[in-house]
């Protein structure tokens, strides 16, 4: 069995700041580690080697330092990984980078399954998997919560639904993306870290692509344009109310009459 | 950045909603999106489409007439009746082939995150996850306000190139229209080649979730946080919660010390509520929090810290201890009510 899990380096907190004068976010000194989802689908990748054998590839795309997450990985017991690094593929929206990803795997052979996380925690869209599976041309099925069953050519899997909870049997090859909690994901070990450390991370390139049109990587394949981010609001228009206990209760009760909320 | 070619922007025209469904019955993400395209669509003067895929919904269609659709495309096929990807990819691809509407708004539940991403790939163009506000300008580009990192900071994107324009959009953010007694307008009924409708999934069993009163659905919520300080004292706010028909909820630390269950944690982890009433109580307001409940009617948080940060997005903030004020709260409420 040919796993491929795909991973990415997201920055150590989310508690990010925009530069009030440039509308910029400022990254410049925050730490990195792995998307904390992506660490599920792993475990899941782990789990089924386990049970079937064969082997789990790691793939990221990110700039050189981005290393540091396949190396993060080996250290958890992936087999193999490689980076996808280009300035071409600098300031890429989803559509790129999901198509950037599958370029790459279309280059590193073929796989039985494709493992996502369900989202990340900075661009936090979801949607790279899917669009990954659209341009590998092949089934994906999202929010997996359980692997029921491993079958010679097929998974079994439950997929969760707004209501409902959905049993799908999925042919190989295909993609998942996997919700939390689907497994305890293992810690790196020390062992693996020594065993790891001399191997070599592939690095693919645009000129490693079969598709050499510029225009569909990057800044340049992007459709979407970030034309500003800014803070979330805060309310203005709040009123406080402070004093004794009795006279709290007593305004709060009045407001909620009023507006018609009792 | 090399020059990029735009589309002809006068050949898409129209606003489309994706009705999401389980088995015809329709989920009430898909009016709150109606309203909103309803809302768009007028200021550009285009039309609002809905697009049904599915087996036997056709019968039901006729029911988005009330809500602002002014006509509904519905792919009705026995071979739709259970979502695959691949049969309603195909079915979607249709429309957007045959009808070219400049932008499509897609829930943002599990269908919705599978199928809008796929379209997107598809057409090579751009889908905005998630957005909470949505305008339209005379050139008929959105503008699309979607949170990030966490509900951390807000980005405001466009896709200025490309058409059709895709948007998710959670539960409970946009509001719909009240039903019109009326109908107006029509469903079309549109069909693709079953060479189309083949899946590599089967689906094999569909089980309802334990049945659970979902936060998501509740009018009037009272939420704990960590200002509780033993679980003996959720008999009080039970007390307050049973007087106001309230269902109860809560921040991350409380699921996790298992004073309540997982399916009643509020925010990015949790669930995304609306509810007419929110009443916090000992909540701090962290962004994570604050991002599953902001968008409530009205906010009444009660903590004894002036700085809390729940009083930044509180319509009414009660700056007292919990244990002294929730007492008096219960007591006055039963005179409201018995008067
Ligand atoms: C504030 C902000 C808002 C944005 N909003 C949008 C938007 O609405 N639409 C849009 O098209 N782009 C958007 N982007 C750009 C987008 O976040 C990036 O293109 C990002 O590289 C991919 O999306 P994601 O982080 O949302 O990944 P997700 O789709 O949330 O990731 C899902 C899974 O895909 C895999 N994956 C994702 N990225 C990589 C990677 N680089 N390498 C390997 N595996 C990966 C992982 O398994 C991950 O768990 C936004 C960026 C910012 C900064
Ligand atoms: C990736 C990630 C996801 C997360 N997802 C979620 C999520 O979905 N939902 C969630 O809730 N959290 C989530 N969290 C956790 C979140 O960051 C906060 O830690 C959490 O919301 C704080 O809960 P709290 O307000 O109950 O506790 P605290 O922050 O400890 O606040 C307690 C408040 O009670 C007040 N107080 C104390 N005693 C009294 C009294 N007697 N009377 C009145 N007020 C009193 C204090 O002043 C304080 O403001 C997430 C965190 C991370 C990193």
């Amino acid at each position: 069995m040919n796993i491929l899990v795909c991973i990415k380096q997201v920055p150590g907190s989310n508690k990010v700041d925009v530069d009030a004068k440039t509308g910029v976010l400022k990254r410049d000194g925050v730490e990195s580690k792995m998307n904390p989802y992506d660490l599920f689908a792993l475990e899941t990748a782990f789990r089924i080697r386990e049970n079937r054998g064969g082997k789990v590839t790691v793939l990221t795309m990110g700039p050189p330092q981005a290393e540091a997450v396949i190396r993060e990985a080996f250290m958890m017991g992936a087999d193999d990984g490689a980076l996808i690094s280009d300035r071409k593929f600098g300031g890429a929206d989803v559509l790129a980078t999901s198509y950037t990803i599958s370029q790459a795997i279309r280059k590193l052979g073929s796989f039985d399954l494709i493992l996502c996380g369900k989202q990340t925690t900075d661009g936090d869209t979801a949607q790279v998997g899917p669009e990954v599976a659209e341009y590998l041309d092949i089934p994906h099925v999202a929010n997996v919560l359980r692997i029921v069953e491993l079958k010679e050519d097929a998974l079994i899997l439950d997929m969760d639904m707004p209501h409902t909870v959905e049993m799908v049997e999925v042919l190989y090859p295909c993609l998942l993306t996997v919700e939390k909690d689907i497994f305890m994901p293992r810690l790196p070990s020390y062992r693996r870290k020594l065993e790891t450390s001399a191997w070599p991370v592939k690095t693919l390139t645009f000129a490693d692509f079969e598709d050499q049109d510029v225009m569909k990587y990057g800044l340049n394949g992007s459709p979407t344009q970030v034309e500003r981010i800014f803070p979330p609001a805060v309310n203005a228009q709040r009123e406080m109310l402070r004093g004794e206990a009795e006279e709290l209760a007593a305004e709060v009760s009045t407001k909620l009459v009023h507006l018609k909320l009792i | 950045e090399e020059e990029r070619a735009t589309v002809d922007k006068s050949q898409w025209k129209g606003i489309c909603v994706y009705v999401d469904h389980v088995d015809g019955e329709i989920h009430p993400v898909t009016m709150e999106l109606l309203g909103k395209a309803r809302e768009l669509a007028d200021q550009v003067n285009f039309p609002v489409h809905a697009l049904f895929i599915g087996s036997q919904v056709t019968d039901s269609a006729a029911e988005l007439l009330h809500y602002g659709a002014d006509k509904v495309y519905c792919y009705d096929d026995p071979a739709l009746k259970d979502f695959r990807i691949e049969p309603y990819a195909a079915a979607f691809e249709d429309y957007i082939r045959k009808v070219q509407p400049s932008s499509i708004l897609v829930g943002a539940t599990t269908v919705g995150r599978s199928l809008a991403p796929r379209m997107a790939a598809r057409f090579r163009t751009g889908l905005t996850a998630d957005c909470t506000v949505l305008e339209i300008k005379e050139n008929t580009d959105l503008v699309q306000i979607r949170p990030a990192f966490g509900g951390n900071i807000m980005a405001q994107i466009k896709t200025p190139h490309t058409r059709p324009q895709l948007a998710t959009v959670r539960y409970k953010v946009m509001n719909a229209l009240p039903r019109k007694a009326e109908a107006s307008g029509e469903v079309i009924v549109c069909t693709v080649p079953q060479e189309k409708m083949v899946s590599r999934i089967k689906v094999l069993e569909v089980r309802p979730k334990e049945k659970e009163t979902s936060i998501s659905d509740a009018e009037t919520i009272i939420a704990v946080g960590r200002g509780v300080k033993g679980e003996k004292d959720m008999a009080m706010v039970e007390e307050l919660a049973d007087l106001l028909g309230a269902q109860i909820a809560g921040t991350r630390p409380l699921v996790e010390s298992g004073w309540l269950d997982t399916r009643r944690q509020i925010g990015l982890s949790g669930r995304t509520v609306k509810p007419k009433l929110i009443i916090t109580l000992g909540i701090s307001g962290s962004v994570q929090f604050a991002a599953g409940m902001k968008s409530s009617d009205y906010i009444f948080a009660v903590n004894c810290d002036e700085k809390a940060s729940i009083f930044d997005i509180a319509h009414y903030g009660i700056v007292g201890d919990l244990y002294e004020v929730l007492p008096e709260l219960i007591r006055r409420i039963k005179m409201e009510k018995e008067a």
